[in-house]
């Protein structure tokens, strides 16, 4: 009973470093983005956006835009037909602007015509009247009330403590610091578009979209649309990157709109420097920590107080304040805390969800105390971290208890194994543009001084305080053949191979044929949360378990066998008591089996008054230590190496969870040392790609990686996300080695040259 | 939108004295990028690309003078044979964009859109290049420095094209350097061009990206060419610190969302200082 001896690459099972099923023609160009989506007599939507961060709309004179030849429709906040405001936590955000505007970039109208330009015209002709507004740029103004509330709402979208243990600790050795993190765009390459397809009579509409959660998109398009659920059809455009920026509504709500004003099919597309104004961002936030320990080194108390800047609408914020507040020790010991924090609202871009969802800006704050710990009780940075490491079975500072597998110290010991460069500083053969400032040639080895930094991280994964998170498959098995069918979005992370991964693994098939994307079945929650392969892949795991049951049933009736007795080995059906063997193709051979399969995660709760209560699902945990060449006189930086050890649970597909850690640390190395949306006055400097800068190939260090597998029980494949932990801690092992090089205090990401050598 | 697509010289000179103010199109690196931004909208267009006769380079080996065509390329300008007679140009090219946009931008490109933080630009200064001018009535030649007038702003008058821009072979050792945020594919915050002359015994600074124009350091090139041995190519250190500080003196730069004034200021006094020690190895 062997397995082939020879297996397919493209037909791989869990644990197969296979590749994507979209790979070749992703890299061919011939993969279709929702960028390159066509109907027959479609119509161009476009937005007209604020140019103001506060101001109030006076009037609003359309008729210049309706004279435009070509153009079809004109839109506003009077023609939402349904409700005039949506979000994902709280709906508090207008369609369209209707008196006030409260960020540069709000959308105030719509158009529909037959050419980009028409659009681009009848946008111009469209007058405005603003009475300019004070703009509240200053999060700490939102929480002392000096500044009037610039919504309905109040300036405070959400203010929670945690209070734990003793609160009168202090000491006797104690390290504190203000830690700054700036807005960090999501920066995807495929940008915001959809196509919009009206039902006959207009009652109903289709949306081709490319978005990180179909039904929520659906349940808010539905709302503002005044339709119910049903009328309102969603399928996933192909998606060029996610990161956070696609869980809130962009274009969906005006692209339906239009489509249904003119009854025609409307594309909208996004460019660059719009798609910086209409997506949500990392947020910004200053962090005061402060921590007691023992004389050893050991952590008594924590104190800290977050205030992240929401922007002008709230999004996620009150979520991703809680992921702050709640990851504040770190994946360190700690008894008692006491922890304020603040998500507020302001006239600068809105802010919600990216990659690390409020625990980069935590981890970034204590991983700056931890080496400030150490170096006051004289241990080093790998000695302070194993020595306070949090194991499973230790209580959080909101008195729940880790159950999960915690592997805290293997991440850190395991890292610190993995080999230094062997490269000098500037690389074996002097190649210059291995230093410090790459292709401008501005240094040779003798400027450059070389430093190491630890990082270190807990993550939860899945969403908290009581969600009902869920997700959804259906999976059918007829000739040998599954189809998977699922509204999990595809982003880039990988699902759609993973998924028939476990369908080949639990059925013993070779093909999997992965059913289109849209809301036809239930929902799969959001790709986001380092969620999917633990809830769709659960979900694609239930449901192919619930076809093999059927399958074993119909091989056991027509053998007379119990069907207790049989398995899959290979691509048969065997009697593990007996002989048979019978080809799952024959088994299955005519008639379907078809089983749908919900998987919900185990019950979590809010958090009470002290910030209180079981409200995370599950934790990773990942060790990052960065070497960096510094310039210390131009201040410009080479990240040389990122060695990391990453707690996996089990690596379903290994190729897929590499992906997702050299990625990972690409942007955690981009808020290190560079990504940034500077906003002066609520207004975006360099929105472009020239102006916000991505680390490139050669910004990019080698990377050496230590998979630990240490599969989760409460896992259902036993595999933990694996996407967001490289993001959070590889910035501050970064940081850490840039003040290791110079022995200078640095306190904010993105570290500028001028932070280090002015 | 007319375009209009000469295949000569004659017929491009042709298209713009017919319509003085048109766009000219080369190889569209920043034309393209401003149309597509919606940041400048054209009507008459006279794309450069296919005129064979800007795209070739001369090398007088007699007078040692390297003569490149308007529409000769980055990617050229970055490989041999023209590398090795402009090293420092050959320096620039390499930090201008990706080798896709070095493939296609051009010099004459560089020349006509003339930003301060253009690559080729500070060599170009500090090589006193001289930049060919052609009309349909007529030719001039006019002083890199007298050229540029401003932030994007030439002396090129309507009517007429930039076919070519003329530069001294010279045998000392000259190089470029740029500081930008990212280590490849940045605009320059700040980048320097040091050219030696051991026959005149000259050295030459010019500064990008740190003033409206393109600034010459002549306070800074007389204190070089008095402190510096081009025999033993040697400079003290205090001397390589003195030329920094001038370096820095003749900077104007100001504070914008790529950097501040102070950072520019400090950069390109670093940078010519290293630039200096690198042409004059010996303490």
């Amino acid at each position: 009973m062997t397995e082939a001896p020879v297996r397919d690459q493209l037909r791989g099972r869990l644990g197969d470093s296979i590749g994507r099923p979209d790979g070749v023609a992703k890299v061919q160009g011939s993969f279709e983005f929702s960028g390159d989506l066509t109907a027959d007599g479609f119509l161009w939507g476009a937005t007209l956006r604020s140019p103001h961060p506060h101001a109030r709309i006076v009037r609003i004179d359309l008729s210049g835009a309706w004279r435009i030849s070509g153009v079809e429709a004109v839109v506003t906040a009077d023609d939402v037909p349904g409700k005039a405001t949506y979000g994902l936590i709280s709906d508090d955000q207008p369609v369209f602007a209707r008196d006030v505007v409260r960020y540069v970039g709000e959308p105030v109208a719509a158009v529909a015509a037959d050419h980009p330009d028409t659009c681009r015209r009848a946008l111009a002709a469209i007058v405005v009247e603003y009475e300019l507004l004070a703009p509240l740029t200053d999060p700490e103004r939102a929480i002392d009330g000096s500044h009037e509330p610039i919504h309905p709402l109040g300036n405070v979208v959400r203010h929670q403590r945690i209070v734990r243990g003793d609160q009168t600790i202090e000491g006797p050795v104690v390290v504190e610091g203000t830690y700054h993190l700036g807005m960090q765009d999501q920066a995807f390459l495929g940008l915001e578009a959809a196509l919009a397809v009206p039902d006959p009579g207009s009652d109903g509409v289709e949306l081709f979209v490319a978005t990180q959660w179909l039904h929520e998109d659906r349940k808010q398009i539905a709302a503002c649309l005044g339709f119910a659920e049903e009328k309102v059809r969603l399928t996933l455009g192909g998606v060029g990157g996610a990161f956070g920026a696609r869980e809130d509504i962009s274009l969906q709500v005006h692209a339906c709109l239009l489509a249904l004003r003119t009854s025609r099919p409307v594309r909208m597309a996004y460019g660059r420097e719009e798609s910086f104004l209409g997506h949500v961002h990392r947020h910004p936030c200053t962090v005061f920590m402060r921590h007691h320990a023992h004389p050893d080194g050991r952590i008594r108390r924590i104190e800290a107080r977050f205030v992240f800047d929401g922007g002008a609408y709230a999004s996620t914020s009150s979520a991703v304040l809680i992921n702050g507040i709640t990851h504040a020790q770190g994946p360190y010991k700690c008894e008692h805390a006491t922890v304020d924090g603040w998500a507020v609202r302001t006239n600068n871009l809105p802010c919600g969800a990216m990659r690390g969802f409020g625990v980069v800006q935590a981890c970034f704050a204590h991983e700056g105390q931890m080496d400030k710990l150490a170096a006051a009780v004289g241990l080093d940075p790998v000695e302070i971290r194993l020595l306070n490491a949090m194991e499973t079975g230790d209580t959080l500072i909101t008195g729940q208890v880790i159950e999960n597998v915690a592997p805290v110290a293997r991440c850190i010991t395991e890292t610190a194994a993995l080999p230094l460069p062997s490269e000098p500083v500037g690389g074996h053969d002097g190649d210059p543009l291995r230093l410090p400032g790459g292709s401008g040639l501005t240094a040779d080895r003798s400027h450059i001084r070389r430093g190491i930094g630890w990082g270190v991280a807990i993550k939860n994964l899945m969403y908290s305080e009581a969600f009902d998170d869920y997700s959804t498959a259906r999976v059918r098995l007829i000739d040998g053949v599954a189809s998977v069918k699922f509204a999990t979005s595809e982003v880039g992370q990988g699902f759609v191979t993973i998924a028939g991964q476990i369908a080949r693994s639990v059925l013993g098939v070779d093909e999997v044929i992965i059913e289109p994307i849209d809301t036809s079945v239930g929902s799969a929650g959001s790709t986001s949360a380092s969620r999917q392969t633990w809830m769709s892949g659960g979900a694609v795991d239930g449901a192919c378990r619930l076809v093999r049951e059927r399958l074993f049933e119909r091989v056991g009736a027509a053998n007379d066998i119990d069907p207790l007795r049989l398995a899959i080995d290979g691509t048969d059906v065997v009697d593990t008591e007996g002989t048979l063997r019978v080809p799952v193709v024959e088994a299955s051979a005519g008639d379907p089996i078809d089983e749908t399969f919900e998987h919900h995660h185990r019950p979590t709760e809010d958090l009470d008054e002290n910030g209180q209560g079981n409200c995370h699902t599950a934790f990773a945990f990942v060790a990052h230590r960065a070497v960096v060449d510094v310039d210390p006189e131009l201040g410009l930086v080479k990240v040389v190496q990122i060695a990391t050890a990453q707690d996996v649970g089990r690596a379903l597909n290994p190729l897929s969870v590499v992906g997702q850690i050299e990625g990972g640390i690409a942007q955690g190395l981009g808020l290190a040392v560079m990504e940034e949306i500077i906003l002066v006055d609520g207004h975006v400097r360099n929105a472009s790609f020239t102006d916000y800068l991505l680390p490139t190939f050669l910004d990019m260090p080698d990377v050496v990686i230590s998979l630990i597998e240490e599969p989760d029980p409460m896992a259902p494949l036993g595999a933990k996300g694996v996407g967001e932990p490289p993001t959070i801690s590889s910035t501050p092992a970064v940081v850490a080695a840039i003040r290791d090089a110079l022995g200078k205090d640095l306190a904010r990401v993105p570290v500028r040259p001028s932070d280090i050598c002015l | 939108m007319s375009v209009i697509v000469p295949l000569t010289l004659h017929d491009a000179l042709q298209a713009l004295a017919e319509a003085p103010d048109a766009t000219l199109l080369a190889g569209g690196t920043d034309l393209m990028v401003e149309l597509n931004a919606g940041h400048r909208q054209v009507t008459d267009v006279v794309s450069l690309s296919r005129v064979a006769d800007l795209c070739t380079w001369q090398h007088d080996p007699v007078r040692q003078v390297l003569t490149l065509g308007a529409g000769i390329t980055y990617a050229e300008i970055a490989t041999e044979p023209i590398a090795q007679w402009v090293p420092a140009l050959a320096q620039a090219a390499r930090t201008v964009g990706s080798p896709q946009i070095r493939n296609a931008a051009t010099i004459g490109g560089n020349l006509g859109t003339c930003s301060p933080a253009g690559d080729g630009l500070p060599v170009l200064s500090a090589l006193e290049a001289v930049v060919h001018l052609r009309s349909a009535t007529g030719s001039r030649d006019l002083p890199f420095d007298e050229f540029m007038v401003g932030p994007k702003r030439t002396a090129r008058l309507p009517g007429e094209l930039i076919t070519g821009v003329s530069v001294p072979v010279l045998d000392g050792w000259q190089g470029y350097s740029k500081v930008g945020v990212r280590n490849a594919m940045v605009i320059a915050t700040a980048s320097v061009a040091l050219v030696t002359d051991p026959a005149a015994r000259r050295v030459r600074l010019a500064l990008g990206s740190v003033g409206p124009v393109i600034l010459r350091c002549p306070e800074a090139e007389a204190a070089a060419a008095t402190a510096v041995d081009f025999h033993a190519a040697s400079v003290s250190d205090s001397a390589v610190e003195h030329f920094a500080e001038l370096a820095r003196a003749a900077a104007r730069p100001i504070d914008d969302h790529r950097s501040t004034a102070a950072y520019r200021r400090h950069a390109v006094g670093v940078l010519a200082g290293r630039l200096l020690r690198k042409a004059f190895p010996n303490g």
